[in-house]
């Protein structure tokens, strides 16, 4: 009765990343209501600015209350569905996304065009630039949420860019030309382009110049499309810092090439503003086509009249997005730095980074044996015994197991250090055998997520429970 | 470094290069003649007076009073976790509260007639994305939808661009007010299929856009038999449910559903949304209510690409769940589209026009046909080329309704003030009287 879309599974909500969230739903960690419920770790939030944002809030109440210099704006912006998008807004977010980035590259609002959210953004892309069957190369490991917001509407398939720890999961030229090959000769599907997330979910490290330009190279060799998500570009805290495409392909004098027009990159409000809710997302493109085509579509998932103004006004503060950048690093930086350390105390390493919300952790030494099902034990283990919810690489299609997306910026201090206890105690027991080491808390705890873990594995294919984004 | 080799452009999309976002059509060509020379109530009174675009004006200051008095609705309280909780939900449920007041407000509009359930209610950026979801939901690429004409010219793009889905045309016509008949389903079935399309549905706009009449019960009871007899879905787009001059008159489907005890139920979808009723467009808020379990889940998870923002979630929530707002302002808005429509078909009467009876929306439907050179597409056009630079009024042609008769017009009052519309209404009747002395 219902269209093939919407019988198959390619929405993705069937996999572990989801199923961890279920359980979590029902035990959550709170501080002082539920100190041994679970912690979720699995969940890329940026909470740790909120006050900055609230502060400005509590100073600018005619941005909320819709007025402009004390009068009401209200009808305007009622009214307002122009797909082209608010210009105050678009010129501020140009601006914006031209800090980010260091003031090295100036970006056209006329090349900007905005879509609900990321996810609105990213598919709207893909409609632009392949047909149903065509593919896309996707460097993994990658967000899981690509599954759905490349595929399910678009038809469009994803074949992945094998990465490994051996090369510290960097993007090598070898690895872009095998899947390329496997795409075309194996899988028979035509490329249309490549989607690298820069800086990298769930890596949590911002590409080399090595791997842009191996990026562009390729592009141009093979004729095809980069898409950069670059969602998490201000998110960046720590040395070296983000090169985005565009700047690797001005250095390279590309701007009157071909590929120039072939260079698309993605970008939000929902990861460095902490902003999910609102739903702002944008995609920019030198291509005149796909900004037409791109603008024309995003009818289907424009952004509220009422949060433009509210956040083009916050935006135009520049002394407020100068500290809101410097504070926000500061703080991501110092959770990481507790992450890591932590970990390193229980003989756990991380692969080095210096982005995103999430650290890249290394549990292969954890594992009973080198395989995904051993991976997918220790997840199990880790969800119902130590109580914390940590994403497993499988779902983020890793090709080696033993690999886990641990977030950090969805939580304060205390809960990171409640987070680090856990595990150093788990790591502790598993280096001793015999059950009897496992403390009462830890039993009841054990026993208490295994009985929901189980009800909800069963209860999977009829459950329907939100996925939190990235 | 590798000398780099032009190499020809690689190609976009099918869909990015197609035309079915349909926007080459005169529907918007007139826009871009208002847009180039707008009326100005003091600054250009002899600009093009906008009359294509179906907005709802009237009452605006309903809103606004709300708004000033309400400051919680558009800030989150005192305490902070309002706004950083507020900032975090992107739960593709929807907030509750809203989801809650959406219910009680579609309720409202019925008069009680109907009960909604605010779990069936999933949220999407606007109609404009809720049909398009559903067309992805009910159909495959290729498969038809079968639409009355006149249609909104926008479900061209809504309906079958990104999805590849196909529209065939259910024809109505002037002879019984354009009212669908079991023939003309038959037909447009029959005509799918010898295309050798397989038909997934009927789509129905009720209040029908662009004719402003509400559809009859025997027609929706008919609909509803014909969709349950081919086994296919029903997709009613109830957006300007609220913009109905009576309120006894609007029958929605789901009061046919609760009469036949929600028998055959799972098929029927209805669409809603806040953009005309409430004229707030610029916020996108739509929704889609569905009887059938799995559909709900499945538009669900779609909605992601196309979530309300939780702000704007929060505003409606407060608003629509005042019980004092909504019933005046449902009572108000009724009271002063129905003056305004009162007002124009008047004012065409007294310029010698027709227009077909209606009861509801934010246009009426009128008829030029006695004023066509020629009975065709052509002479149609022809006519409204002149309306437009001679009359400087954009009003909307029939044929970009896809109607089968030419000589019919979409003509909008809403969006306007009265004063605007008096003007539009003298422009007319000059040219009315500049016609008639021409042919003496």
């Amino acid at each position: 009765m219902l269209s093939s879309k919407a019988s198959c599974n390619s929405h993705g909500q069937d996999s572990s990343y989801f199923q961890g969230w279920q359980v979590y739903e029902k035990n959550p960690f709170d501080e002082v209501e539920n100190p041994t419920g679970i912690i979720q770790m699995g969940l890329a939030d940026n909470q740790l600015s909120f006050d900055l944002v609230e502060s400005w809030l509590r100073k600018n109440p005619d941005a909320m209350g819709l007025k402009k210099d004390g009068e009401s704006v209200f009808r305007e912006l009622a009214l307002f569905q122009d797909y082209h998008g608010l210009p105050a807004f678009k010129n501020e977010l140009v601006e914006y996304m031209a800090k980010i980035r260091g003031n090295k590259v100036k970006f056209d609002p006329n090349n900007l065009v905005l879509a609900a959210g990321a996810t609105s953004a990213n598919e709207t892309l893909i409609f632009c630039l392949a047909d149903p069957g065509e593919a896309i190369l996707l460097p993994t490991p990658y967000y899981p949420g690509f599954d759905r917001d490349l595929k399910w509407r678009t038809g469009v398939e994803i074949v992945p860019v094998h990465c490994s720890s051996s090369t510290g999961f960097r993007i090598t030229m070898l690895a872009l030309e095998e899947a390329y090959q496997r795409s075309t000769q194996k899988l028979n599907l035509k490329v249309k382009g490549v989607l690298i997330t820069n800086p990298s979910n769930p890596l949590g490290t911002t590409m080399t110049m090595d791997e842009l330009n191996h990026l562009i190279t390729f592009a141009i060799a093979k004729n095809i499309h980069v898409i950069s998500d670059e969602v998490f570009s201000g998110t960046v805290f720590d040395s070296p810092g983000f090169i985005s495409i565009i700047e690797d392909a001005m250095d390279r004098n590309l701007e009157n090439t071909d590929v120039w027009s072939r260079i698309h990159i993605v970008y939000s409000l929902s990861k460095d503003l902490g902003l999910p809710g609102f739903r702002v997302g944008m995609i920019y493109s030198n291509n005149e086509t796909v900004v037409s085509a791109a603008t024309k579509m995003s009818s289907f998932g424009l952004v509220s009249s009422q949060s433009q103004y509210l956040l083009s006004n916050m935006l135009a503060n520049k002394k407020f997005t100068s500290k809101y950048m410097k504070e926000n690093q500061k703080r991501l930086k110092k959770m990481k730095e507790m992450l890591v350390s932590g970990l390193k105390k229980s003989g756990i390493d991380c692969l080095k980074g210096n982005a995103g919300l999430f650290c890249w952790v290394d549990l292969r030494h954890l594992l009973s044996s080198n395989t995904f099902e051993a991976e997918k034990e220790l997840w199990k283990k880790i969800l119902c015994e130590v109580g914390l919810n940590i994403s497993p690489g499988a779902s983020c299609h890793c090709t080696e197991p033993g690999w886990f997306r641990v977030c950090f910026a969805n939580m304060s201090q205390a809960t990171l250090q409640v987070a680090m206890q856990r595990i150093k105690d788990f790591v502790e027991r598993s280096s001793c055998t015999g059950i009897g080491n496992i403390s009462n808390y830890q039993q009841n705890m054990y026993s208490l997520s295994r009985k929901l873990l189980g009800n909800w594995v069963r209860k999977l294919s009829s459950v329907d429970r939100d996925e939190q984004e990235r | 470094m590798a000398i780099e080799i032009e190499q020809p452009s690689v190609g976009l999309s099918k869909v990015a290069v197609s035309e079915t976002h349909g926007e080459d059509s005169p529907y918007f060509a007139g826009w871009k003649a208002y847009d180039e020379n707008p009326y100005d109530e003091s600054n250009n009174q002899s600009g093009v007076i906008q009359m294509g675009l179906a907005e709802n004006q009237v009452s605006f200051d309903l809103l606004e009073k709300y708004f000033e008095e309400h400051s919680e609705a558009s800030s989150w309280g005192k305490g902070a976790p309002g706004f950083r909780e507020n900032a975090l939900f992107q739960d593709y449920h929807g907030l509750k509260s809203f989801r809650q007041a959406m219910a009680n407000f579609t309720e409202q509009i019925r008069g009680g007639r109907a009960k909604f359930d605010p779990d069936r209610i999933v949220l999407t950026a606007g109609a404009t994305a809720a049909n398009e979801l559903l067309t992805f939901i009910l159909a495959d690429p290729g498969d038809a939808l079968l639409v009355p004409t006149p249609y909104y010219p926008g479900f061209d793009r809504d309906l079958r661009w990104r999805t590849g889905v196909k529209i065939v045309p259910i024809h109505c016509d002037s002879s019984n007010n354009f009212q669908v008949t079991p023939q003309a389903l038959e037909a447009a079935f029959q005509c799918a299929e010898s295309m050798n399309l397989k038909v997934r549905g009927v789509l129905i706009t009720n209040p029908s856009n662009p004719l402003g009449a509400t559809i009859q019960r025997s027609v929706l009871e008919e609909i509803l038999d014909f969709a349950t007899r081919k086994n296919i879905h029903l997709v009613s787009d109830e957006i300007y449910s609220g913009s109905t001059f009576s309120s006894s008159e609007f029958i929605s489907i789901a009061e046919i559903l609760e009469a036949r005890d929600y028998k055959n139920s799972e098929r029927v979808h209805i669409v809603y949304s806040l953009s005309k009723d409430l004229g707030l467009p610029g916020f996108r808020v739509g929704t889609i209510y569905s009887y059938n379990d799995k559909v709900v889940i499945t538009a669900r998870r779609m909605s992601s690409f196309t979530l309300i923002s939780s702000q704007t979630q929060h505003l409606l929530a407060c608003m629509l769940s005042n019980k004092e707002f909504t019933e005046n302002y449902i009572k108000t808005n009724r009271e002063r589209l129905s003056k305004r429509y009162d007002m124009i078909i008047k004012g065409l009467k007294n310029a010698g026009i027709e227009c077909l009876k209606g009861n509801a929306g934010l246009f009426c439907w009128m008829n030029l046909s006695p004023l066509l050179e020629e009975p065709t597409k052509e002479g149609e056009l022809a006519l409204w080329k002149i309306i437009l630079n001679e009359v400087r009024l954009n009003i909307s042609p029939g044929s970009s309704c896809h109607c089968s008769e030419p000589g019919w017009f979409r003509v909008c009052f809403a969006n306007m003030s009265e004063q605007t519309l008096g003007v539009a209404l003298e422009r007319i009747h000059k040219f009315m009287e500049q016609r008639k002395r021409k042919e003496t």
